[in-house]
């Protein structure tokens, strides 16, 4: 009975080949982009002294805050419609996707490829793509925002059907429900705090998004962080910056808190 | 009265997991179903009410075999027939009230049960079966607040007010502990009785089958190897149903 002797002695040699293997990448990879791992740390602090000393709001800079703060607003509320919108949509393709509550599983493939998809285009290309179409305009943004969102909450609302509604929904559909009833007095009951919980997630991410998409397209509080950037100045940028991770911060406390209300 | 006759099915080509199944309940009667893990017995059950498409045979409930019905038969078939699982099913986030009006569902019109609106008598008679079975005081507090007893007792509530003919029990008690094993053994027993109900329960515990059921039901390997009053239920038969003697459990 030596087996599991000889497993754990095998377990043990694969940790070590995988953490070589590991290393040995780092080590390649390092040697590909010609990037000295020494000095490369060395110049972590210097480059936050120079952030530090440039990039500090000065007087001058608070001046601009109502306007920083106007821009911000626009971009929250950017955030918070294409993420609502999306999840409205994302729900419905969720229940007709999911293998729980879905139509047959070819509809559970398609589903899924089209989620992957929207996910898997990395958000600037999105925004880039839409530019054609839609120009420079905060409904760039909106879509941009939209589809790469459906991606992620499409995905995740057919995963949290299956895990989390499977059981009652059988338990009614035994009752003689209907498949309507079922969704709304079974399906929809049992899930909605994962939902939300996702929704809420997902605005975080996007408020910082949209700052991101806002440099592409022209409008938020991405666009006067680029105007501010380009024109040198700094301090203005260090303004918006600070206002950014500060309404970060508080969306982040805030829908922490409602999830600990509704879970 | 509940007939099976000759229930077949297999998952898999030439894997049967039920073959040839055949019994039949009358109102009134606690049925066991036992058996070894995998044996079929959840399969059976699922059958009954169709949540499982066997593949051949018939399930006659008062004469009207369930196999053949389309979509607006079946809901009124499934509607007589009441299901109680072992991990209770029931919307945790909801009331205890309103998982025992789900038992509603089937008798509804889509949109009035797709938005929980149900009458008075109905809200009544919801509250009188939870003082049935012990839980008047719990009807406004959520199902994620209960323990595993009383989560159990909701769900017999629930088929309670189907007014079904059958109840089925998918190892009612497998997640409960001793006491509360025996109140709910115990219900199921009285209510059958009482509302002149066919029960059919899936058991591991061979002692509380011996001792609440009427008649016990073997299976093994998907084959029915007994079919027995509970009180001629000896260790010889049970060997050929576990392959091991099991006096110990008997006791
Ligand atoms: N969805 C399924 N797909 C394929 N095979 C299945 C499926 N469900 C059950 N089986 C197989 O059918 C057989 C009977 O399973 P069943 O769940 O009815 O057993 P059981 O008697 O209820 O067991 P237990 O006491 O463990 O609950 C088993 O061999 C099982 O592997
Ligand atoms: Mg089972």
């Amino acid at each position: 009975m030596s087996s599991p002797i000889k497993f754990l002695a095998q377990k043990h040699r694969k940790q070590t080949v995988i953490i070589a293997v590991i290393g040995s990448i780092y080590a390649l990879s390092s040697w590909i982009l010609n990037f000295d791992s020494f000095s490369g740390f060395t110049a972590v602090p210097k480059a936050f002294t120079w952030l530090g000393v440039n990039f500090s709001p000065t007087s001058e800079s608070v001046e601009l805050l109502p306007r920083i703060w106007q821009k911000l607003i626009e971009t929250v509320a950017l955030a918070v419609s294409s993420t609502v919108v999306a999840a409205i949509i994302a729900l419905f393709v969720a229940i007709l996707g999911s293998k729980a509550t879905g139509i047959n599983n070819y509809v559970h493939v398609i589903v899924r490829g089209i989620a992957s998809f929207f996910r898997n285009i990395p958000l600037v290309a999105w925004a880039m793509i839409l530019l054609f179409s839609f120009k420079q305009s905060d409904f760039t943004g909106f879509l941009a925002l939209l589809l790469m969102t459906v991606g992620y909450l499409i995905r995740a609302f057919m995963e949290i059907i299956e895990d989390e509604a499977s059981e009652t929904m059988m338990a009614l559909k035994a009752t003689g429900a209907s498949y309507f009833q079922v969704i709304f007095q079974a399906v929809l009951p049992q899930i909605m705090p994962s939902l939300i919980s996702w929704v809420l997630y997902m605005i975080e991410n996007n408020v910082r998004d949209a700052t991101l998409v806002g440099i592409l397209t022209g409008t938020g509080i991405g666009f006067i962080f680029d105007l501010y950037f380009k024109s040198f100045r700094f301090d203005a940028v260090g303004m918006t910056i600070l206002a950014i991770i500060i309404v970060v911060i508080v969306l982040e406390v805030l829908s922490n808190q409602i999830r600990k209300v509704i879970l | 009265m509940l007939e099976v006759k000759h229930l077949t099915k297999s998952y898999q080509k030439d894997k049967p997991a039920l073959t040839d199944i055949s019994f039949s309940v009358e109102p009134g009667n606690f049925l066991a179903i036992i058996g070894p893990s995998g044996a079929g017995k959840t399969t059976i059950l699922r059958s009954l009410n169709q949540l499982i498409k066997d593949d051949d045979g018939q399930i006659l409930l008062d004469g009207s075999d369930i196999r053949s019905d389309n979509k607006s038969q079946l809901r009124k078939h499934r509607r007589q027939i009441g299901m109680v699982f072992q991990n209770y099913n029931l919307v945790e986030r909801l009331t205890v009230i309103e998982n025992v009006l789900h038992g509603r569902l089937g008798y509804k019109s889509t949109l009035a049960g797709m938005f929980g609106i149900y009458s008075e008598e109905e809200k009544k008679e919801a509250l009188e079966l939870l003082d049935k079975v012990g839980l008047k005081d719990f009807a406004l507090q959520r199902c994620s607040e209960l323990s595993g007893g009383q989560k159990q007792r909701v769900g017999i509530a629930r088929s309670l007010i189907q007014h079904p003919k059958v109840i089925l029990c998918d190892e009612p008690i497998a997640s409960l502990d001793p006491a509360s094993s025996h109140t709910v053994m115990h219900l199921l027993k009285q209510l059958t009785i009482e509302f002149n109900i066919i029960c059919v329960a899936n058991l591991h515990q061979i002692n509380l089958a011996k001792k609440y059921a009427d008649r016990i039901v073997g299976i093994r390997q998907g084959k029915l190897v007994f079919d027995e009053e509970s009180s001629m239920l000896s260790e010889e038969i049970l060997e050929t149903l576990y392959d091991q003697s099991i006096s110990k459990e008997l006791e």
